[in-house]
């Protein structure tokens, strides 16, 4: 059954027909031919595809194309404002927490959201919000320590 | 490239590159100073007279300074997050005497680059820095050649800095590169023995940089094999048996037809979907019904151990001194033991990718491989495509770990493409990845250790089955001693091939394990043990080294405090790994908690990359040391996903510390891949030392302690 629905993708209203069974990762990636969103597992195990839906980490390859409508979604493409990066990303870039690349969208969505959340977490917070995102190339520690510096550079302050 | 050439390369030590073969790229340069050079075993001096019989120009990278001033380096290499990207601006900028964002990489395009035989045994480093530094030295020389003319002064008076070359008296006399460039085309080779500049003269070469793809990567822009679009462009979907070596009885692909544009694609026994969409395309492949006869079982992941030993016949003599017998006379204790490790997949999180376009008889592919020169061959093979008619294109890959040395999801793509002429996006689903990666072989080895009165070790018996000799070089001072292999073709039940630093993180876990009861059952402190038994220097002041960082203190297992040693050789780098764990004693849960890790990788050319690399190689280490493991019935792989291949979580990850013996007057070793295989054994030491379990089987599971604690 096919159906449009409205939401807001990156800052911009967009209307979309999307399929009722097709998964909010595959129009992200073809429909809207927005790549930085990887698909990793398929079954939510590994965290590549996580984007924001009304500022709540969202796993898209679990997520139906028609539950956003009517919301919020916020991809890896979208966390930058008027050409600043969130602090999250450049926090990424200062700590160099990534190697191949190909799950950092999803860790810095993830982060993004869990900071939005909570402005100032505990390392422990960190390791347990960030516990279902997979790192193939080992960047744990450094990710953990960009996340304590991006929650400290923001100063409790939101920016979604 | 054919596997058992992958095998035979990967499994013995690296210790020189592979030959490249040759293309005719001068006439299609454009203008500016090209110095072309080899990346090879030959040293800097023979890069002088590097040309083949026939006179052909013989290298396999350049760089060049363009008419713009800017400077190029092109390579057959990939970045699949192993940092070259930036490691080779470095000591280009470094040797130049500009800064690394003057500099443009130019990867993995086979139509661009010259060739290279692949992205492996963390050779870039090693052999490419020194000769990329002599190379640069060159065009240097030629710039100042050029200055020496447009200035009108002798060369000796001139000397490059920031993107120009100034009179060393008169600093305001100078001309930029641009200008010395502008309508030349000069090629050279390295044309003596290059003046390198001295550690001390370093700017750029050892000093922490900031990746050069980092930006890319944080904001989704950087470009994997399956971010390529194409107009009318289809994702595929592959019918798989259900176990490796079945047998297509009859398929009925009638169900289709209730799929709107979903095309099947068959030839024999390959069977796809094609769709607009990558979940309709999976949905249309269900539709497809396809019978299959499954070979018989002959082991699984609990009898492979038995099997192996059993059917791993061929055996050969790696390494033997002195006399079996007489070490056995001298010892007064004998330490004879059976360590075994599981089949284990490089689960990189990117799936094996390629898109492939057929047009007018080209194949363009973007492929996730290692080897785009290598899977440009096997395409031209398999195809009958002229080898100039297949274009692999440079694209990020996400996690290769010898996993993406082989080419099979190109070939598919490829075949794909043509059956159907249209582009084809086949991107292997976790399931899908499970079951065609080439997995770490599983593998059994037995030792037996002698050790006398005095706490010196008289014998060492060592017989590897399936893991092969990497690293494996006795490094510990044993006068009677002999390793080793055992293999057979064919004998497992799915692919296997090359896991980071290959066989070698299973046979030191296996090595490192005896020689810790080796120095228990004789009653010495681990580290000292080794330090007292050590042949090499360089191994010995890297212990030495972790044992002072880590603030080691000696006592006898199983002291409580849960620290365990390992030591390993790999890709010409000495690593020392020290780690303290923390074991639940009524799970048996393992924690790790703090790891030093020492290496002697020689001059280390970023020491910010290899702490990035060594961090990385201990915490995906964990992975295996630990959780992972493939379990099967034969052919048929029952692991699909990450809910039960457990690989390592940020709560697993402990604080890890790296240190280095920093020798710049040395040839820089390997990074990527060392670190990774002492993890193992300083795990299962570190067990030991916690709670007295010691456990012969990776991975060191909760239960296996618990098991080994109770018995």
């Amino acid at each position: 059954m096919k159906k449009t629905i409205q939401f807001t993708f990156n800052n911009k209203p967009t209307n979309l027909e999307v399929e009722e069974d097709q998964s909010l990762l595959w129009v992200i990636r073809s429909s809207l031919n927005m790549t930085g969103t990887k698909y990793g597992c398929g079954f939510g195990h590994c965290g590549s595809c996580i984007v924001l839906v009304d500022n709540e980490p969202t796993r898209s390859c679990l997520t139906m194309a028609d539950f956003v409508d009517g919301k919020n979604v916020v991809t890896i493409e979208g966390l930058a404002r008027n050409g600043e990066l969130h602090p999250v990303q450049k926090a990424f870039i200062k700590h160099d927490a990534l190697q191949c690349g190909f799950c950092t969208p999803g860790m810095i969505v993830n982060a993004a959201g869990l900071l939005h959340r909570n402005p100032e977490p505990t390392r422990q917070e960190i390791i347990d919000g960030m516990h279902e995102n997979l790192c193939r190339c080992g960047s744990y520690m450094r990710i953990i320590e960009a996340i304590e510096s991006a929650a400290k550079e923001m100063e409790g302050g939101k920016w979604l | 490239m054919k596997e058992d050439k992958i095998t035979e390369l990967y499994f013995q030590n690296v210790d020189r590159p592979i030959a490249p073969d040759r293309r005719d790229f001068l006439k299609k340069l454009g203008g500016g100073i090209i110095i072309i050079f080899t990346i090879g075993e030959t040293g800097i001096l023979k890069q002088c007279t590097a040309e083949k019989e026939n006179g052909e120009e013989d290298f396999n990278a350049y760089l060049r300074v363009k008419e713009d001033g800017r400077i190029d380096c092109y390579t057959g290499k990939i970045e699949m997050g192993q940092g070259v990207i930036t490691s080779i601006p470095q000591v280009l900028a470094e040797e130049l005497e500009v800064s690394m964002d003057q500099i443009d990489m130019v990867m993995g395009d086979t139509e661009l680059c010259p060739y290279d035989a692949g992205t492996w045994g963390s050779m870039t480093t090693r052999f490419f820095d020194p000769v990329l530094r002599a190379a640069a030295v060159e065009a240097r020389m030629a710039l100042i050649e050029l200055a020496a003319e447009h200035l009108k002064v002798k060369k000796e008076e001139l000397m490059a800095s920031n993107g120009e070359v100034v009179v060393s008296g008169d600093t305001q006399k100078k001309v930029d590169y641009a200008t010395l460039t502008q309508g030349k085309k000069i090629v050279r080779k390295i044309s003596g023995e290059p003046k390198l500049k001295g550690p001390d003269e370093f700017k750029i070469i050892g000093k922490p940089v900031i990746s050069i793809d980092a930006e890319a990567k944080v904001t989704g822009s950087a470009e994997y094999a399956g971010d390529i679009r194409l107009p009318g462009m289809k994702y595929a979907r592959i019918k798989r048996p259900p176990a490796h070596g079945a047998k297509l009885l009859n398929m009925d692909g009638s169900g289709l037809a209730d799929i709107e544009g979903a095309e099947l694609i068959q030839e024999e026994d390959f069977i796809a979907v094609l769709h607009d969409d990558f979940e309709k395309a999976g949905q249309a492949l269900a539709r497809v019904k396809a019978e299959w006869e499954v070979p018989e079982s002959k082991a699984d992941d609990k009898t492979i151990f038995s099997y192996i030993k059993e059917t791993a016949t061929e055996s050969e003599i790696f390494e033997e001194g002195g006399d079996l017998a007489s070490g056995r006379a001298q010892a007064e204790i004998i330490v004879d033991e059976e360590y075994h490790d599981g089949y284990k997949s490089h689960a990189t999180i990117e799936t094996h990718t390629a898109t492939a376009e057929f047009k007018d008889g080209k194949l363009t592919m973007w492929a996730s491989s290692q080897t785009p020169f290598g899977t440009r061959e096997a395409l031209s093979e398999t195809f009958n495509l002229p080898l100039e008619n297949v274009h692999l294109k440079q694209i990020f890959i996400g996690g290769g770990f010898g996993g993406k040395i082989y080419n099979q999801q190109a070939i598919e793509a490829a075949r794909l493409a043509i059956l159907s002429n249209k582009p084809i996006q086949l991107i292997w689903t976790r399931n899908e990845e499970f079951m065609y990666d080439m997995m770490r072989p599983a593998a059994v080895m037995k030792a037996t250790s002698g050790v006398d009165k005095n706490g010196k070790m008289t014998l060492w018996e060592f017989d590897i089955y399936c893991a092969g000799p990497r690293g494996c070089n006795l490094f510990y001072e044993v006068p009677n001693n002999r390793t080793r292999t055992f293999d057979k073709a064919g004998l497992h039940p799915f692919g296997t091939g090359a896991w980071r630093a290959p066989g070698n993180n299973t046979t030191t876990f296996a090595r490192e394990s005896q020689i810790d009861i080796t120095a228990h059952k004789a009653g010495i402190d681990p580290v000292e043990f080794r330090l007292n038994n050590m042949k090499e220097p360089r191994m010995k002041r890297t212990l030495e080294l972790a044992a002072e960082t880590f603030g080691w203190e000696p006592g006898v297992a199983p002291s409580g405090r849960g620290f365990g040693v390992s030591l390993g050789f790999d890709a010409g780098t000495y690593i020392a790994l020290i780690a303290q764990v923390e074991v639940d004693r009524s799970t048996g849960k393992v924690q790790p908690v703090r790891i030093v890790c020492a290496q002697d990788m020689g001059q280390v050319v970023n020491p910010h990359g290899a702490d990035v690399q060594a961090e990385g190689c201990i915490t995906m280490g964990l992975g295996y040391a630990l959780s992972e493991d493939v379990e099967f019935d034969w052919g048929d792989v029952k692991t699909t996903n990450f809910d039960t291949y457990e690989i390592t979580r940020f709560a697993v990850t402990p604080k890890i510390e790296c240190v280095y013996i920093d020798d710049m007057t040395a040839a820089p070793e390997g990074g990527g891949e060392p670190a990774i295989v002492v993890v193992g054994g300083a795990i299962a030491n570190a067990v030991f030392d916690a709670c007295g379990a010691r456990v012969f089987q990776m991975p060191i599971t909760a239960e296996r302690v618990l098991a080994a604690m109770t018995s």
